[in-house]
């Protein structure tokens, strides 16, 4: 019972991270219809920048926190102008490839600049872990799923409330559309790359102090975001949420129940299922085309 | 019709003296094996090729036949003692049958959620080829693949494993120009053209496209097979996402729906980490941004795109000659 | 011969059945019997209860304001959709077991409302395809050229040679035809649905962005098709051209049946000219 706990308490956090991840992948997707290959590498941007502003530079953690954020940003924008506008035809299959090499190329990059080795990063508060039932909650869990919970509530806020964020639901329902009505829809496309990019590396920065960093950990990070987000069904937001808490928690009860060596596994097996089964994902109503 | 029958004749013709002259003229132990690998590539490149060029169908996950053909053969040849020659034609069926068993949910998929299917398999497949350790050797790798001999014909030499290689590679070439001037090769560009319309004329395109997803986990396997007796010692990371989406890429820049452009993208693709290892630790940067460089501005593949800006230069010429 | 036997029989069967024809009532030798169709798309009701029947040989006019449900009735009937419920009997036959390419084989082709051909295909490729459910050869086949397969593609490319004739396209034969001009694009989907020779042949729209001289040849090509026996139904918004070869005419009107009979029974109808005139 207690190990079980334990498991859940991890796989929650985990969970978060992931749900994180999904709810930038599946926000960007529902305001662009694109599907980043790229954004684990903006997670591991996210962990890398926390590294070095943090730990190496010693700045205040909110400062440095900002700083990684603002980086996550800043790459999702030039990235959106300078790899994704220029796209001479826009189809799904060409984006992905560029996506694809951008995941390359920034992991490229961060591996002349941050090396082949992993870093730590200590816990963001120095209390000590708190005993439930038995299994230790660790104070960076907390930490974790309140950011998460904040995060996704924000851009549930930003997209449903206000104006803004209104009028870039409606550039991925209809462009032409959204334009005529007088949207400035390229605006719209660059502004959701950068809070998808920036809510990366805000899932980079809290898995930094639970995990290794270093400048392959974005890929696997990402792919399983997509499960995530998949789960969920694509381009809901509350539905990436919970996929996200979801394959965590099915993750860390899989590793410790039945082999840790299939851990990895089973975010794939889950997806296999859901698109198989159920291809609009648990959470949304809406229907694939399976014509 | 003839033209074209006539065109295809000396194409071949000269892909043939090109593989003569290469085989038979290098010397240089590397180059030949960088060849080998070349044509290794090309038939992964071809057989994907044949599903998203013309059929026009994604997959994200396709190294995991090339990976079922090499660990098939491995396992078969290298703890069991079987020749190596029956253990090709499992690893074909084996490759074949999973295909057909994955291919018939996945298939049904479309667009996005057909890639993320296709790439949640790869990873399973990869995944399994780590993780069952007894029999795969896990994730330090196979060692032990016996060479591959036919009577007296030992492929030990570098030159003997190159010529085997390009021959399946010719065949495969072959076999690929018959499907698609067939029948079922015009059903399957239909299908790339337009989907609902290629249903509504009577195609079963969901037959045919686990059919065309069949034949290119076959040609996956015989390349994985080819590999495996190559190098002697596989590992789960010959096979991992990474190698699926080279292969992709190989496809997508050479240019899809294309024989030819399978070739020149394998060619690229191999030979690119190989000029790239005077750069190090700049390697992975030069290859994203190639990958990315092309997509944006040629995204029909460089064969196209280079025909393209040739076409157009010697329009301008005209023009400036007038 | 046939045909004559076939078009003598069917003038005597419109007379039979006009607007009250009785539902129940199952006549074998009506090529299509739609009974009781319904089908929604979410809350809206796109068909409502619709009964039809249609005999060999007839050209039907299926005409309605724009959203009346007509493509939706066409895609019900060639298996893309299925009904809620109610069912279509082609031959006499239940089609809702059936799969799009084996009502093909059966015998039902269509063309579309916007012209999907294969672009980067030849036109005789396009009629090619069209052929697919009467030729055999697989991947075997393909790969072994063995002589039955190269005799049945010799022959499946007369075939095509001819149904380009028929619709006078040869000259772009070997043309990709996503480069045709429209009006011949038109024509060439007709070839192609002719070539998995259908009994019955629906057609969206064939007129849809053609010119008055194209329209007449596309008047004379149904015409003639016609004379080979093969039923039509069709979709069009050029009264003068449905009115003209029709022999029955089906109104639609928001997913009802407004009227069914000969093209003047139909034109004095009061609640057609109402859903026409009325509510203009």
């Amino acid at each position: 019972m207690q190990e079980i706990i334990q498991y859940l308490f991890s796989g929650i956090t985990t969970g978060a991270i992931y749900a994180v991840i999904a709810v930038g992948l599946s926000m960007l997707y529902s305001s662009t219809e694109l599907i980043n290959f790229a954004h684990g590498e903006f997670v591991m941007l996210g962990a890398m920048a926390i590294v070095t502003l943090w730990v190496h530079m010693a700045l205040p953690l909110p400062l440095a926190f900002a700083g990684a954020v603002a980086l996550g940003c800043c790459m999702g924008l030039l990235f959106e102008r300078l790899a994704i506008r220029t796209a001479r035809t826009p189809q799904p299959i060409v984006l992905v490839i560029i996506t694809v090499g951008a995941s390359i190329f920034l992991r490229g990059v961060a591996m002349i600049v941050w090396g082949k080795d992993p870093f730590s990063v200590p816990a963001f508060s120095r209390h000590d872990s708190i005993e439930i039932a038995g299994a230790a909650l660790l104070p960076q869990s907390i930490w974790i799923v309140g950011a998460a919970v904040l995060l996704a509530g924000g851009i549930h806020f930003f997209l449903k409330k206000t104006l803004t964020g209104k009028a870039m639901v409606a550039c991925a329902v209809n462009k032409k559309a959204a334009w005529l009505t007088g949207i400035p829809s390229e605006k719209m496309g660059i502004l959701a790359f950068a809070v998808s990019t920036g809510s990366g590396a805000v899932a980079g920065i809290f898995i930094a102090p639970i995990t290794m960093s270093s400048y392959d950990m974005g890929t696997m990070l990402g792919l399983k975001g997509f499960c995530a987000a998949m789960i969920g069904g694509l381009g809901s937001l509350w539905g990436a949420f919970a996929g996200g808490i979801l394959l965590g928690v099915l993750e860390s009860l899989g590793a410790g129940l039945i082999s840790s060596g299939l851990k990895d596994a089973i975010a794939f097996i889950l997806l296999l299922l859901i698109l198989y089964i159920c291809p609009g994902g648990l959470f949304s109503a809406k229907e694939a085309k399976r014509f | 019709m003839d033209d074209n029958k006539k065109k295809q004749w000396t194409e071949n013709t000269i892909f043939l003296v090109v593989i003569l002259g290469c085989g038979l003229g290098v010397d240089n132990t590397y180059y030949l094996q960088i060849m080998t690998f070349i044509g290794i590539n090309t038939l992964l490149a071809l057989g994907l090729n044949m599903l998203m060029g013309y059929a026009g169908q994604v997959s994200l996950g396709h190294a995991a036949f090339y990976g079922i053909g090499a660990y098939t053969t491995a396992i078969l040849s290298g703890t069991y003692g079987i020749s190596p020659w029956a253990a090709l034609v499992c690893a074909v069926s084996c490759a074949v049958f999973i295909a057909f068993v994955v291919g018939l949910p996945t298939l049904k998929l479309s667009g996005y959620y057909l890639g993320m299917g296709t790439l949640g398999f790869g990873m399973i497949v990869n995944i399994l080829f780590r993780e069952w350790s007894t029999v795969t050797g896990g994730s330090s790798g196979f060692v032990g693949i016996p060479m591959l001999e036919a009577g007296p014909v030992s492929f030990m030499s570098g030159r003997n494993y190159f010529f085997l290689v390009w021959m399946v590679v010719l065949v495969a070439v072959l076999l690929c120009r018959r499907i698609l001037s067939s029948r079922m090769g015009r059903a399957l560009r239909s299908i790339h053209d337009g989907e609902n319309a290629s249903l509504a004329v009577g195609v079963n395109t969901h037959f045919l496209k686990l059919q065309i997803f069949m034949f290119s986990a076959a040609l996956g396997a015989v390349a994985g097979f080819l590999y495996a007796h190559f190098v002697m010692f596989i590992s789960p990371e010959s096979f991992g996402f990474m190698v699926s989406v080279k292969m992709v890429t190989m496809v997508v820049i050479g240019g899809m729906a294309s024989v030819w452009g399978a070739l020149l993208g394998a060619s690229l693709l191999t030979l690119l980490p190989e000029v790239l290892h005077g750069f190090a630790e700049y390697e992975m940067i030069i290859f994203g941004l190639i990958l990315m460089v092309v997509m944006i501005f040629m995204p029909q593949g460089l064969t196209r795109g280079l025909l393209d800006i040739y076409e157009h230069s010697r329009k301008r010429d005209k023009r400036h000659g007038n | 011969m046939v045909t004559d036997s076939v078009k003598a029989f069917s003038k005597q069967s419109l007379g039979s059945c006009d607007i009250e024809c009785p539902k129940d009532i199952t006549r074998s030798h009506d090529i299509l019997n739609v009974r009781n169709l319904t089908k929604m798309f979410g809350g809206v009701t796109a068909q409502d209860d619709i009964s039809f029947s249609i005999e060999p040989g007839i050209v039907c006019g299926l005409i309605g304001p724009n959203g009346a449900g007509k493509t939706t009735l066409f895609n019900m009937i060639t298996g893309i959709y299925r009904p809620d419920s109610g069912q279509v009997l082609f031959n006499g036959r239940p089609t809702r077991k059936m799969a799009v390419h084996q009502l093909v084989r059966a015998g039902i082709a269509r063309t579309f409302q916007h012209v999907e051909l294969f672009g980067s295909m030849t036109l005789l490729e396009n009629v090619l395809v069209g052929m697919h459910v009467r030729t055999k050869s697989g991947f075997w086949g393909a790969v072994t050229r063995m002589p039955w397969v190269m005799r049945e593609e010799r022959r499946a490319r007369e075939k095509a040679m001819d149904l380009l004739e028929f619709t006078g396209l040869t000259q772009y034969a070997h043309r990709p035809a996503g480069d045709l001009p429209v009006g011949r694009q038109k024509m060439a989907e007709i070839a192609r649905a002719l070539a998995s020779e259908p009994k019955l042949l629906l057609l969206d729209e064939p007129a849809a962005g053609l010119n008055p001289v194209e329209t007449e040849a596309l008047g004379k090509l149904i015409q003639r098709v016609k004379e080979r026996a093969v039923t039509m139904m069709l979709v069009e918004h050029d009264m003068s051209l449905a009115m003209g070869i029709s022999d029955k005419v089906i109104v639609l009107d928001r997913g009802k049946k407004l009227a069914e009979g000969s093209p003047r029974e139909v034109q004095n109808n009061q609640a057609v000219m109402e859903a026409y005139l009325g509510r203009g």
